[in-house]
């Protein structure tokens, strides 16, 4: 028996290797979520995960930070099989997983959040305050990010909270860091922070597993990258032996062609105008201009006042000064519902928290913008309003087994369709969208990107762009916009916009 | 396009039975209840019994309906107690100082649906947490309706027979409190369905924000629930001033305890945005049956709270779990 069993490991025991997961099976009632998956770790590199929305990378990282259990395979960490693998022990053994949402108490300190159950003890047994925050301190230090250790971690942004995940994994002797898109809260900036610090974590032998939805982040910062395609590793090589279109190709299972849509825009009138709007210290003197049939892009770091600057012109924030004039004609939008009736749709950042609801419908969702089209005199017409969800459904290709299903149960891509249909319903001429391709997959990217060429060739949609991919605005956008510290620092034709150019004035003061 | 205009109807049909089929997990409950009733005693369908668990639920579900709109928002209205109260002084009050019946009535609905005014302004505009807003109300209208009363109950002495037609009255061999919840429910069931402020009250309780940036006035929304509620109490006032002949200013304490748990076991969601008036109905069925059944057996009235309790608890529970699947 123990020399069958060493023989065993001879095989499939690579000391090179921090992980080793192989034959990977997880079936869930009808579906196959992972088909035999080997997925293997080298010590001290990044092992970026890709692959389309549902193609299993969560149920992978499930099962490996052992929230699941697989139905088959063997999981091997640090030469060590793994049998049952449990959350706490998996912990133990030195795997963290960095989620999107982060798991963290935010009225407590960085450095509670940091020891959460461990905190250290005086000789009383009672907690060591000077203790706890002069270890976090060094955490954080080591992360390259001075944090007071005692400030509330719900006052900090979002990027430093991200580093007291890190900062948590390490304190309890992470060797294996899972981050699950990390950049989704990032701004550029900050997502360069992030990469110096695992740059250097990678050097002391920290190894990570890096899930993005952003490709180039992918070429950016990993050595290998692991595709997965409905359940099954499809592509598993070195990155730099991998072009963009290669990896899009086996994500997706097709070449998706370009991967923008041609745009052949005509320009119409100037529909809307600000000039020198003001709010606090958020939004200073913007001015801009947005012709029918044209997609202006906006683009900065996080913080830089984009998202703002559409909340503004929606009157969701009051403007201090400035003015707004709609096809030449001067308006004063303190609220949303003005500006809805004056078609101005606005498609937010936050899809779940601000854009839908999710509990309802598509067809509550879709027609709640503007309930009197679905009246017939003072009552709904049920019928009708089906028939026009059902309409603004087919032709935005939202993928939904009827229009009565909740939005809830939507992937990320058809969320999104649902919020711009909402404003389509509302009959808008100007289309203000925030981010909204983000956490949408790479095959429902397109998808969202032919609709709003659409909109604007065929229904001569003026839309405005807020978006931190880069090459999204420079493949959308006819002219690009970049804000800065609340400005706006430079205006860019398309043909002379790049992501260096872009950044440079993203990041002059 | 005839295809089209002949699946119309039909289609609007199978989402009023579709919302009809998610309440009648409930309603075999309720029969089943009733079976079991009908086992135990047979007292229970006693045409006099069954009007009285009839009249029972008409006075909770009128009350419940209001809540039930306040829920959907995602609010609580502590209040309904207490401004039954107050509505039950001045209801009294107004009679026996010799005013016209129909005077006092409309005055009396005045009253409670500006008592609900207040709650609305507290947690629309001073943006007050509805748990304290009506928590504030609550003690306040008790207050004011012993004030009023000066802390005793006030008989209707010769005016109570000019009065009784709303609490004792009959039509066609059914209570008038019966046929008042009948109108009452059915009303709330098409404004809730059929009018742009029933879909409004759904998004705002859904998601407030997404409700504000989609151009709904959440305020307002907001505001006119409570109004409703205080309303629907006041009216409820009446039908108990009616049928006791007094008004008394503790009238109404700890309604707000059973309409609250009538509409979550209804299945109308604490988080607000699901459930609906059909779900009420049958809660305040449910309940009223069951503290006639425990009645009819003879169980204490402080077991009896044991029981209820358990129920409101189970009933969550059940929800909670249905939804995890």
């Amino acid at each position: 028996m123990p020399l069958e069993a060493t023989s065993m490991n001879s095989q499939t025991f690579d000391p090179t290797m921090i992980l080793q997961m192989a034959g990977i099976a997880k079936s869930f009632p009808g579906v196959r979520a992972l088909d035999g998956v080997s997925f293997s770790v080298r010590r001290g590199e990044v092992h970026a995960l890709v692959g389309e929305n549902g193609a299993g990378k969560s149920t992978l990282m499930k099962i490996l930070s052992g929230a699941y259990q697989a139905d088959q395979g063997v999981i091997t960490f640090d030469g060590r099989a793994v049998a049952f693998p449990t959350p706490s022990q998996m912990i133990g053994l030195g795997i963290a997983v960095i989620y999107q949402e982060f798991a963290q108490a935010p009225h407590l300190t960085v450095a509670e959040n940091i020891f959460l159950h461990r905190l250290p003890r005086t000789r009383f047994g009672l907690i060591d305050w000077k203790q706890a925050a002069n270890y976090a301190k060094r955490f954080m230090d080591r992360l390259g990010f001075t944090v007071d250790p005692l400030a509330r971690v719900d006052r900090l942004s979002v990027a430093q909270r991200q580093m007291v995940e890190i900062a948590r994994a390490l304190s309890r002797n992470a060797r294996l860091i899972v981050l699950d898109e990390p950049s989704a809260v990032l701004g550029d900036n900050e997502l360069q922070k992030l990469f110096t610090t695992i740059r250097s974590l990678q050097e002391e032998g920290v190894s990570f597993i890096y899930i993005s939805h952003r490709l180039k982040e992918v070429f950016d910062i990993s050595q290998t990258v692991t595709v997965l395609r409905d359940g099954k590793v499809v592509n598993s090589t070195a990155t730099s032996e991998m072009t963009t279109d290669d990896l899009i190709r086996s994500m997706v299972g097709r070449s998706i062609g370009d991967y923008f849509p041609a745009r052949n825009p005509r320009f119409g009138a100037d529909v809307l105008k600000i000039s020198n709007i003001n709010r606090g210290k958020v939004l200073k003197e913007i001015s801009l201009n947005l012709r029918g049939g044209e997609i202006v892009g906006i683009c900065g770091l996080a913080g830089a006042g984009r998202s703002e600057l559409l909340r503004a012109i929606i009157g969701a924030d009051a403007i201090d000064r400035g003015r707004i004039e709609l096809h030449g004609k001067a308006l004063v939008i303190d609220k949303p519902r003005k500006a809805i009736a004056l078609g101005i749709g606005f498609a937010p950042e936050d899809r779940k928290t601000d854009g839908l609801f999710l509990s309802q419908s598509v067809s509550f969702n879709i027609t709640i913008s503007r309930l009197r089209d679905v009246l017939s005199g003072f009552w709904l017409n049920l019928a009708h309003e089906r028939k026009t969800a059902q309409d603004l459904a087919a032709r935005l290709r939202i993928k939904t087994p009827d229009v009565d299903a909740r939005v809830g149960n939507l992937s990320g891509g058809n969320q999104q369709k649902c919020v711009i249909a909402k404003q389509l319903h509302a009959k808008c001429d100007v289309l203000l969208v925030d981010e909204p391709t983000r956490g949408v997959d790479v095959g429902a990217k397109r998808e969202i990107y032919d609709l709003l060429v659409d909109l604007t060739e065929h229904n001569g949609l003026a839309i405005l762009m807020v978006s931190s991919d880069l090459p999204e605005v420079i493949g959308m956008c006819d002219r690009i916009l970049v804000m800065c510290e609340g400005r706006i620092t430079a205006e860019l034709a398309k043909a002379d916009a790049t992501e260096e150019e872009i950044m440079k004035y993203a990041t002059v003061h | 396009m005839s295809d089209i205009s002949t699946m119309q109807p039909q289609s609007s049909m199978q989402k009023l039975s579709a919302s009809v089929f998610k309440a009648s997990g409930l309603l075999w409950v309720f029969l089943g209840l009733c079976v079991v009733a009908a086992l135990l005693s047979p007292a229970f369908l006693n045409p006099a019994n069954l009007m009285n668990v009839f009249r029972q639920v008409a006075l909770y579900g009128i009350v419940s309906v209001g809540m039930t709109f306040v829920i959907l928002t995602k609010g609580i209205d502590l209040s309904v107690g207490s401004i039954l109260g107050v509505c039950a002084v001045s209801a009294a009050l107004l009679l026996t100082g010799g005013w016209s019946p129909w005077l006092a009535v409309v005055v009396v609905l005045l009253i409670g649906a500006g008592l609900g005014a207040v709650n609305g302004i507290g947690v629309a505009v001073g943006r007050v947490p509805p748990f304290i807003m009506t928590l504030g109300m609550m003690v306040m209208a008790r207050g004011l309706a012993l004030t009023l009363a000066n802390g005793q109950p006030i008989g209707l002495k010769e005016a109570a027979a000019s009065f009784a037609w709303l609490g004792r009255g009959a039509m066609l061999g059914v209570p008038v409190p019966v046929w008042i919840f009948a109108v009452v429910a059915a009303i709330a069931i098409f404004v809730l369905r059929y009018t742009p402020f029933g879909r409004q009250i759904y998004a705002v309780g859904s998601n407030e924000e997404a409700a504000h940036l989609s151009g709904i006035s959440v305020n307002l929304v907001n505001f006119y629930v409570y109004v409703i509620s205080g309303f629907l109490a006041a009216l409820t006032a009446l039908i108990f001033v009616s049928r006791l002949t007094v008004g008394e200013p503790t009238a109404g304490t700890g309604i707000e305890l059973e309409a609250i748990a009538i509409t979550v076991i209804g299945g109308t969601s604490l988080f607000g945005g699901e459930g609906g008036i059909f779900g009420t109905i049958i809660g305040a069925a449910i309940l009223a049956v069951l503290a006639n059944i425990m009645n009819l057996v003879g169980i204490s009235p402080f077991t009896q709270q044991i029981v209820k309790g358990a129920i409101i608890v189970g009933a969550v529970l059940y929800e909670m779990q249905r939804k995890r699947k």
